[in-house]
């Protein structure tokens, strides 16, 4: 067998198995993105050896590690349901998008109710990808989920506050995109010279406030 | 942390950058990895100049690289074969040579492989951004790519050129051993037995982020899957069927599944192989 099963807590609805990605690596499939997040900021804090700990939509990658260690890492995970409680950033956005109106369409309700819906939630960042810094952030409900755009637009501004699918994202530089934009905001998504450099790393809690 | 030693560039040719070891620890930020594509001539040539591991070198691609040196330096160049030449003179290849201060150190186009390394004495001493000198080529974290006119500072030499006496540089046979990736189910039944012995040509928009490969189509299950994490050296399949072998500029999350793994031996290959050149895959 390429795969070996991970350890499920007795008595929890948890399903992990984690499966070896050459010598060095292990991917652990977890049930969606929040578990990830979860997992991803469990093991970072329980000091798992991995050079790399990468959670992802459904998965968590431990990069640089003897993939048997992982097993036996996230065979303590406690798996808490409660998902991660990172600190939380409030930030404020102008809402003035293009793609407002295009929201309120899929969501059947004036523009005004998408500002209150979307200032309402709290998201949560799971995890990265596409660029430095960019962060998909879980909350939406998934009767909510929208399309991307047909064709992406070439050029979308940093700080550009965006919908796909059920995931919500903040641009944090300029570049070609396909996400339905609400607005922008003027917080600083990413700077190499702060530390963490990411303001949304994997874990940290989000509010949106209209300025 | 900086000596007195800076370099001018004078041509940057097509494609050249300053590359360490890469940044560790970043990967969850969505900061790929970086370093240097062809590992072990970056270390040999560090060697060679008396050099740390962590120090770093300047990577060129195809084209070469002339740089002026202000003050005099060892440096060794090492990788894909080319011309070097001290001024009007030339000198070996993977053998450390002294530059008289005030000299032009030039590299030629790569007569064989891609990636030629630049060692000097002291290393290349742009300042770190997040752990790291490498410039990455997918997001642009770290210096820029080197451009004509640019002054880049040089380290403290502080250990002696190392005797170039033990280097033997065996030329590598062009085969790919993979391992089985975590997706491998996604193959079509017998496929993946299918792929030893397969040949496949390097294609030409190949670069720091991947190695393409053209030939044979690979059937797989349509579709994408939940973003995941990626590791150096996947093999990804996306829906054209043409695989694709992830080196260190590679996204840290993709949905295209990972269907083996090259073995870490085989990486510095992959930096070293041009467009057109065929390549045999070897399961493992």
């Amino acid at each position: 067998m390429n795969h070996f099963a991970g350890g499920a807590q007795p008595g929890e609805d948890v399903a992990m198995r984690v499966i070896p990605v050459g010598p060095r690596a292990a991917l652990v499939e977890v049930d969606d993105a929040i578990a990830a997040a979860s997992l991803a900021d469990w093991a970072r804090g329980a000091g798992t050896r991995a050079v790399e700990i990468v959670p992802a939509a459904a998965t968590v990658l431990f990069d640089g590690i003897d993939p048997q260690h992982v097993v036996d890492a996230v065979d303590s995970w406690p798996a808490r349901a409660t998902g991660p409680d990172g600190p939380l950033v409030r930030m404020p956005v102008t809402y003035d998008g293009p793609d407002l109106e295009a929201v309120a369409a899929h969501w059947g309700c004036p523009v005004a109710e998408v500002v209150a819906r979307h200032t309402a939630l709290e998201f949560v960042s799971t995890f990265t990808g596409f660029a430095p810094g960019f962060a998909y952030l879980a909350g939406l409900p998934s009767a909510w989920a929208v399309p991307r755009l047909s064709s992406p637009r070439p050029r979308v501004a940093a700080g550009s506050v965006g919908l796909a699918d059920a995931w919500c994202g903040v641009y944090p530089t300029a570049s070609p995109g396909g996400w339905l934009l609400l607005g922008t905001t003027d917080a600083v998504l990413w700077d190499v010279d702060r530390d963490p450099p990411a303001l949304l790393a994997p874990g940290t809690r989000v509010r949106f406030e209209a300025t | 942390m900086s000596g007195e030693g800076r370099i001018e560039v004078i041509d940057a040719g097509p494609l050249t950058t300053v590359q360490d070891r890469g940044r560790r620890g970043h990967a969850h930020l969505g900061v790929p990895r970086g370093g240097a594509l062809d590992r072990g001539a970056a270390a040999l040539a560090l060697r060679l100049v008396g050099g740390d591991l962590d120090d770093a070198v300047l990577e060129t691609t195809m084209g070469g690289v002339t740089v002026w040196t202000a003050s005099a330096v060892t440096f060794a160049v090492t990788g894909a074969r080319c011309s070097v030449r001290v001024g009007t003179r030339r000198v070996g290849h993977a053998e450390p040579v002294t530059a008289p201060a005030g000299s032009v150190i030039a590299l030629g186009p790569a007569a064989t492989g891609v990636r030629s390394y630049l060692a000097l004495a002291g290393g290349v001493a742009v300042p770190q951004v997040l752990g790291s000198r490498s410039t990455d080529t997918l997001a642009w974290v770290g210096p820029p790519r080197l451009a004509a006119g640019q002054v880049l500072p040089l380290g403290r030499a502080h250990r002696l050129p190392q005797p170039p006496e033990a280097v033997v540089v065996r030329p590598r046979e062009p085969v790919l051993h993979l391992l089985r990736g975590p997706r491998a189910d996604w193959l079509e039944e017998g496929r993946w037995a299918a792929l030893d012995g397969a040949s496949y040509a390097v294609a030409a928009d190949s670069d720091r982020i991947g190695l393409r490969l053209s030939g044979p189509v690979i059937a797989r299950a349509p579709g994408e899957l939940p973003s995941e994490g990626i590791v150096l050296g996947g093999v990804q399949l996306p829906p054209s069927g043409q695989p694709l072998v992830f080196l260190a500029d590679h996204p840290t999350t993709g949905g295209y599944p990972v269907i083996a793994v090259v073995g870490d031996d085989d990486l510095d290959l992959c930096a070293q192989l041009r467009p057109g050149e065929v390549v045999r895959l070897r399961l493992r």
